[in-house]
């Protein structure tokens, strides 16, 4: 990573979806708090992975930070700028440099448009091509995702899933972005052609110098392609450090037992594995726990966990925790 | 342990608009009392049609079970009566799904939907089965569950609706479960209390179980045995500790290779298996995986490979030993 040089500063963001009620008129009657105040860098050219159970906030951190959803409050800097302040034409500028790739690969794409024209889309909107040339960008565009070129003219129900993924990524490559998001782009796919993806995703960014958001819920995929690892509970980052550092030493317990729930593909260590088991279920985003959120299921939760807010600190460089108890 | 089930030459095809889809081509595999068998296989390899074919589970049209025989202690269930069979299916084999939504009645509460069969299949009263019902939710891990039996199933979250399906599965202490990716749709510190629940239950009550899943790291902790399937066949089983050790399948292998483990140093990249999953419309005469195979030798393009015995317990469908390279 070239002289760690941020590519992306997120501060202090939140994202509130507010619950309505009324049948004539809509009062607001509370809010889910999908994202509660988050904050991180991600450094040119690496690989950030962002990891927590369903429902965690981790789409919505990824859609707030391209401005899919205008966040409640905190900043998003990109190059300098900051992107919620931005509207209109300068917004749609900057974004252009930060694209998307989503989990379904079947709902994303237009059914009743070829290939060709899915992926040479957005070139033709932000004026990068004109007609005549989409033809070969599209070809260029499928060949570097490791597709047919002679596959413009087909429809995407015309591919496999893993092949649909490709095109999605093809279509993001378009506007040659320097970060994408990566929204559990993996999830929806047989376990043979995921590594598939993956090193397509591996191989791109060697070549083009990408920068990714990979987000997932699978710890054993995220710990192989991300340089540093966040850790997601309920709206918030519990944890935030280096790979090797999250896998070796975990220092929050929830990170804890998310990593000692993952199973490891052999019997025989499988055999002698110790599990943290958590008890219950994922508290509502409507309401929060008070002080930690993790304390409802935290097996070392303590009074003051109850009353006091952790405060997410750097413990060791670059090691990041959200816990009264490390 | 004595053969409680016995599948023998399974075969299940589908009437669609393209065509046959040959779901199950042959199947054959045998469950010991009190062991747990693990399916594995990738999306539409023919997993959940394997098991819904055995409990004739599979409708028709479009489908249709046309060889093979399912014996259960004996008996043949593919040819009992309808009301024989619906016994076997309500006290003795149950299954779990993977969506627990799709099988709960959105409007019955969850004590009349969990005590249903008992009163049903084993002659209890309301009262009898409510306390039954009431042992068995604790048994699952449910809070309060005198409190629970009137809510309606949308007011559990996924992982206990989960729990209160294999509740309702085990209320008759069938002798096998089966539990068709019953942890596929959940997160993982969720899927570890399942699992550590199916363990727990499964040496209580000593009951055998099929656990069919696409996800070779929650069945290597589980099973005793693995069967894995491709294309509609069976192409490798062994005890669990074999088929991780000495993977003989060249698809076995390759999605071993796939998988990126939590207990790995460094970054290797990932083995991929080229290619795409076979579409199923044809049976095919030569080898299901030969257009995605690194071994394939002529042979495989002219003979499709039965399974084979390679040591005492292990089997694979497949010409070459991969581990030589050369023709078996
Ligand atoms: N448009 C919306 N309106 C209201 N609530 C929403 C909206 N989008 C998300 N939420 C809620 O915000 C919370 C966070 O959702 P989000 O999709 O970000 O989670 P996630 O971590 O991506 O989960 P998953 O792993 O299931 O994709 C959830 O409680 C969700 O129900
Ligand atoms: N009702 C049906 N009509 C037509 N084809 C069917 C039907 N049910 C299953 N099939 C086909 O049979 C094949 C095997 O399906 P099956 O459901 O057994 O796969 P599976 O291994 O359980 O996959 P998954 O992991 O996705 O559940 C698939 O090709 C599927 O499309
Ligand atoms: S702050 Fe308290 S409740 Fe929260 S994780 Fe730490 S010990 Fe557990
Ligand atoms: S029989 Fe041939 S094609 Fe089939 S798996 Fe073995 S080596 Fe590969
Ligand atoms: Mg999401
Ligand atoms: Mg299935």
């Amino acid at each position: 990573m070239a002289a760690n040089e941020v590519l992306l500063n997120v501060v202090d963001l939140v994202k509130h979806f507010p619950i309505m009620k009324g049948v004539l008129i809509q009062k607001q009657v509370g809010a889910v708090h999908a994202v509660d105040g988050v904050s991180f860098d991600i450094v040119k050219g690496e690989t950030l992975g962002l990891v927590g159970e369903s429902g965690c906030g981790k789409s919505t951190t990824g859609r707030a930070i391209l401005q899919l959803h205008r966040p409640t409050s905190g900043s998003v800097f990109y190059e300098g700028k900051d992107l919620v302040k931005l509207k209109g034409e300068t917004l749609r500028k900057t974004r252009r440099r930060m694209q998307m790739i989503f989990q379904d690969p079947y709902a994303s794409l237009n059914p009743r448009m070829t290939v060709g024209q899915i992926i040479t889309e957005p070139m033709l909107i932000h004026d990068m091509t004109t007609q005549k040339d989409t033809q070969g960008h599209a070809e260029r565009l499928l060949k570097l995702v490791g597709l047919n070129p002679a596959y413009t003219s087909r429809y995407p129900h015309e591919f496999s899933g893993g092949q649909r993924q490709r095109i999605g990524i093809a279509r993001a490559l378009a506007l040659e972005p320097a970060l994408i998001v990566c929204d559990e782009p993996i999830s929806a796919l047989d376990v043979s052609i995921q590594a598939q993806v993956v090193n397509l995703l591996e191989d791109l960014q060697a070549k083009l110098g990408l920068t990714y958001l990979f987000i997932a819920h699978d710890l054993s995929m995220v710990r192989h392609i991300s340089d540093r690892v966040a850790v997601m509970y309920l709206g918030i980052i519990v944890e935030l450090t280096t790979r090797d550092e999250l896998y070796s030493h975990a220092l929050h317990p929830y990170t804890q037992a998310l990593l000692s729930a993952v199973p490891i593909p052999d019997p025989a260590i499988e055999a002698n594995r110790k599990r943290i088991i958590l008890t219950g279920d994922v508290p509502s985003p409507v309401n929060p726990p008070s002080g930690c959120r993790f304390r409802t299921r935290c097996p070392i939760a303590a009074e003051i966990c109850k009353q006091k807010k952790p405060e997410f600190r750097e413990v060791t460089p670059g090691h990041w925790v959200a816990c009264h108890m490390v | 342990m004595s053969e409680l089930l016995s599948v023998q030459g399974l075969e299940t095809q589908f009437r669609t608009r393209e065509g046959i889809v040959h779901a199950v081509n042959g199947v054959s595999f045998g469950l010991k009392e009190g062991e747990t068998l693990g399916i594995v296989g990738e999306s539409g390899c023919g997993k959940s049609v394997t098991v819904m074919s055995m409990l004739r589970l599979i409708p028709s049209p479009p489908g249709k079970v046309s060889a093979g025989k399912a014996l259960f202690q004996g008996k043949d269930l593919l040819k009992m009566s309808d009301d024989e069979i619906r016994h076997i299916r309500g006290s003795q084999i149950s299954m779990v799904f993977q969506d627990p939504m799709t099988s709960f009645n959105p409007v019955l509460t969850i004590g009349r939907q969990v005590s249903e069969p008992l009163e049903v299949h084993m002659g209890m009263n309301r009262k009898q089965a409510d306390d039954r019902v009431v042992e068995m939710l604790t048994k699952v891990g449910i809070p309060n569950p005198r409190d629970r039996l009137n809510d309606y199933p949308h007011q559990f979250s996924g992982g206990m609706r989960q729990r209160v399906m294999i509740a309702m599965a085990l209320v008759c202490t069938p002798q096998v479960l089966i539990a068709d990716e019953p942890t596929t749709a959940l997160d993982v510190t969720i899927q570890a209390q399942i699992v550590e629940l199916a363990k727990r239950i499964r040496d209580d009550l000593g009951m055998a179980i099929i656990w069919i899943t696409h996800d070779l790291g929650v069945i290597a902790g589980l099973a005793d045995r693995l069967a894995v399937m491709y294309g509609g066949y069976i192409i490798e089983t062994a005890p669990i500790r074999d088929v991780y050790a000495h993977p003989s399948h060249p698809y076995t292998l390759g999605l071993l290779g796939s998988l990126p483990r939590m207990d790995e140093s460094g970054q290797r990249r990932l083995v991929s298996i080229d290619g795409l999953p076979p579409v199923l419309l044809e049976k095919p005469n030569f080898c299901p995986f030969a257009p995605r195979c690194k071994y394939v030798v002529e042979r495989c393009w002219k003979e499709n490979p039965p399974l084979m015995q390679i040591s005492p317990d292990h089997t694979a469908a497949c010409w070459v030993n991969p581990e030589t390279g050369r023709e078996r």
